[in-house]
């Protein structure tokens, strides 16, 4: 008996585990180390119209349990990740998630819209959320009105189901998630970084060449706890959830916050086995629990 | 490219702030060449969170010994300088591309040259040369006495200077005072050392066969997370771009912005 497997709308998933966007490239390093069918899902690094170079370097820097960083949505431009990386990914046994960026409303309909044709493209997972980049990103995702109308745009042309992918850089995140819904999201996906900064002291600057840049890894997870149980009892969307896991216990404890999958970020590049590590283990996290499958645990803290 | 716990043979301050370990493992070491580097894991929770790359000194197959040497400036290798021998150590690695021995022919001469944390590669590079036949002569620069390291083991292998930015050690002055003022020649230079250092070097030898090998600050270490790119020389697009983690850390003289 799989007690693992989980479908989500666009996404039949083997177990509920995926790489996050922008952890784990479009996957050809992860796959030299072992097989991407074993994952449930590959959330892809975001795509742009055109190609990125991304920010100036230093774009990472450390934090106590963490880390920040400012790549800038680097990444080779829709047409190239179309033909390229997705065509490349079609030899693995796994749903893909597009996530789609972009600085324009025309720029997120366009990538969204030829991306969401791709064989292998499951969902597209909306990313409103991005810190980093000076023009859309994050300002898409902090304005209920603004993100509602990019989602229902989105909608319109996507041939997949669409997963918005929310920013915890917001006073209001319940809000948020109920404007995405309303919109016609199929799903969430949250949490994206954390605003933060860090200072050289020596240098009497920010160690990022870009000032500030966004906070992931353990640090972040109560955040994201905390904004998964709120969002998770006024929705009734489905939710990805992410910010810090790096075991089957914080799998568990997403779950039981109120998500039906979860993303592994930080933690590839700390072990960049996290990801099969951690669908071997959750059998015997579930053994302990005396759970039979997963997906009894949903929203388990509340329900 | 794998990860393996590596036990501690030992650990030793040769200079100030400045640590050599030799790490034991029966696979990495097997993988491992001149010039790449290694992943290391220093705490075993979460703080810090990611890896330290550091580069590999000197590789000994037969004893299956990995030996790093590195500056416990920030946090992290601070927490490595305190580990002692017997424990153990994660490893991922080895990583990157390293120096090719085979760009110099065998009699003809290599000037390897190394600015302070970055000497330790061109350790294992210098006992590959030499092994193939190349006349090694090395230019190591430091800040000043208390950072020498070194010195005795590349003399062993051929020529070799030193200078300190305060000149109370050796010859007083850069790395490329030292090549001008005693003339010396070559038929080709391999290179570590802070950005500035290999900028002196392009600039100084444009025409020369060389090989620089950089540093950046790292995320994953094996291409996927695009913290350490530079951009691509004579790319009037800027948007060519290589990785120094996985594309480097070694590039030729001129294929990449410094």
């Amino acid at each position: 008996m799989n007690r693992l497997n989980i479908e989500l709308p666009g996404l039949s998933m083997k177990n509920p585990v995926m790489p996050a966007s922008g952890c784990f490239g479009f996957g050809q390093e992860y796959a030299k180390l072992y097989d991407l069918s074993r994952l449930g899902a590959i959330a892809i690094k975001a795509t742009t119209v055109e190609t990125r170079f991304g920010n100036p370097t230093p774009r990472v820097a450390e934090t106590s349990s963490g880390m920040l960083n400012a790549i800038g949505l680097q990444n080779p431009g829709l047409e190239k990740v179309i033909a390229n990386e997705l065509v490349w990914l079609e030899k693995y046994d796994v749903p893909i998630i597009a996530n789609v960026a972009g600085s324009k409303v025309e720029d997120y309909i366009l990538v969204a819209e030829q991306i969401s044709k791709a064989k292998n493209v499951h969902a597209l997972e909306l990313n409103i959320s991005c810190p980093n980049v000076k023009e859309g990103g994050m300002a898409f995702g902090t304005n209920p009105e603004v993100a509602s109308e990019l989602t229902k745009l989105v909608k319109q042309v996507s041939d997949v189901p669409v997963y918005v992918k929310l920013s915890p850089n917001v006073t209001d995140i319940v809000e948020m998630a109920i404007a995405c819904e309303e919109a016609g999201a199929d799903g969430l996906s949250m949490i994206n970084t954390l605003l933060g900064m860090r200072i050289d002291i020596k240098k009497r600057q920010p160690i990022l060449a870009n000032g500030f840049g966004g906070l992931s890894g353990p640090a972040v997870k109560p955040v994201a706890i905390r904004m998964i149980h709120q969002v998770s009892q006024a929705v009734s969307i489905p939710i990805i959830g992410m910010g810090g896991i790096s075991t089957a216990e914080d799998v568990i404890e997403f779950f039981l916050a109120g998500a039906s999958a979860v993303a592994v970020g930080t933690a590839n590049f700390v072990d960049p086995f996290v990801c099969p590590n951690i669908i071997d283990d959750l059998p015997r996290v579930l053994d302990e629990l005396k759970v039979d499958h997963i997906s009894e645990l949903i929203g388990g803290s509340w329900k | 490219m794998i990860v393996e716990n590596m036990e501690i043979i030992s650990q030793r301050n040769i200079a100030s702030k400045v640590y050599e370990l030799v790490l034991k493992g029966p696979e990495l070491v097997h993988l491992a060449s001149q010039g790449q580097f290694l992943h290391l894991k220093v705490s075993e929770g979460t703080d810090p969170l990611l890896r330290r790359p550091i580069s590999i000194a000197q590789i000994n197959q037969e004893k299956d010994e990995l030996t790093v040497i590195y500056r416990a400036e920030g946090k992290g290798t601070s927490m490595l300088a305190l580990k002692q021998a017997g424990e153990e150590v994660s490893v991922l690695g080895p990583l990157g591309n390293g120096f090719s021995i085979k760009e110099t022919k065998p009699g003809n001469v290599a000037i390897l040259v190394g600015g302070g944390i970055g000497v330790p590669p061109l350790y294992e590079l210098s006992l590959q040369l030499v092994k193939v036949g190349v006349k090694v002569v090395h230019v190591l620069g430091f800040a000043g006495n208390d950072d020498v390291f070194y010195e005795e083991k590349f003399t062993e292998l051929g020529e070799t200077y030193v200078a300190t930015m305060d000149g109370t050690y050796g010859d007083k002055g850069t790395v490329i005072d030292v090549i001008e003022e005693k003339g010396l020649t070559f038929d080709t230079i391999y290179a570590c050392g802070p950005t500035p250092m290999l900028k002196a070097i392009e600039n100084s030898f444009p025409e020369k066969k060389g090989f620089l090998s950089l540093e950046e600050r790292m995320g994953c270490g094996i291409g996927a997370c695009f913290a350490c790119v530079c951009n691509v020389k004579n790319d009037p697009t800027k948007t060519a771009y290589k990785k120094i983690c996985t594309d480097g850390p070694v590039f030729a003289i001129g294929e990449v912005e410094l």
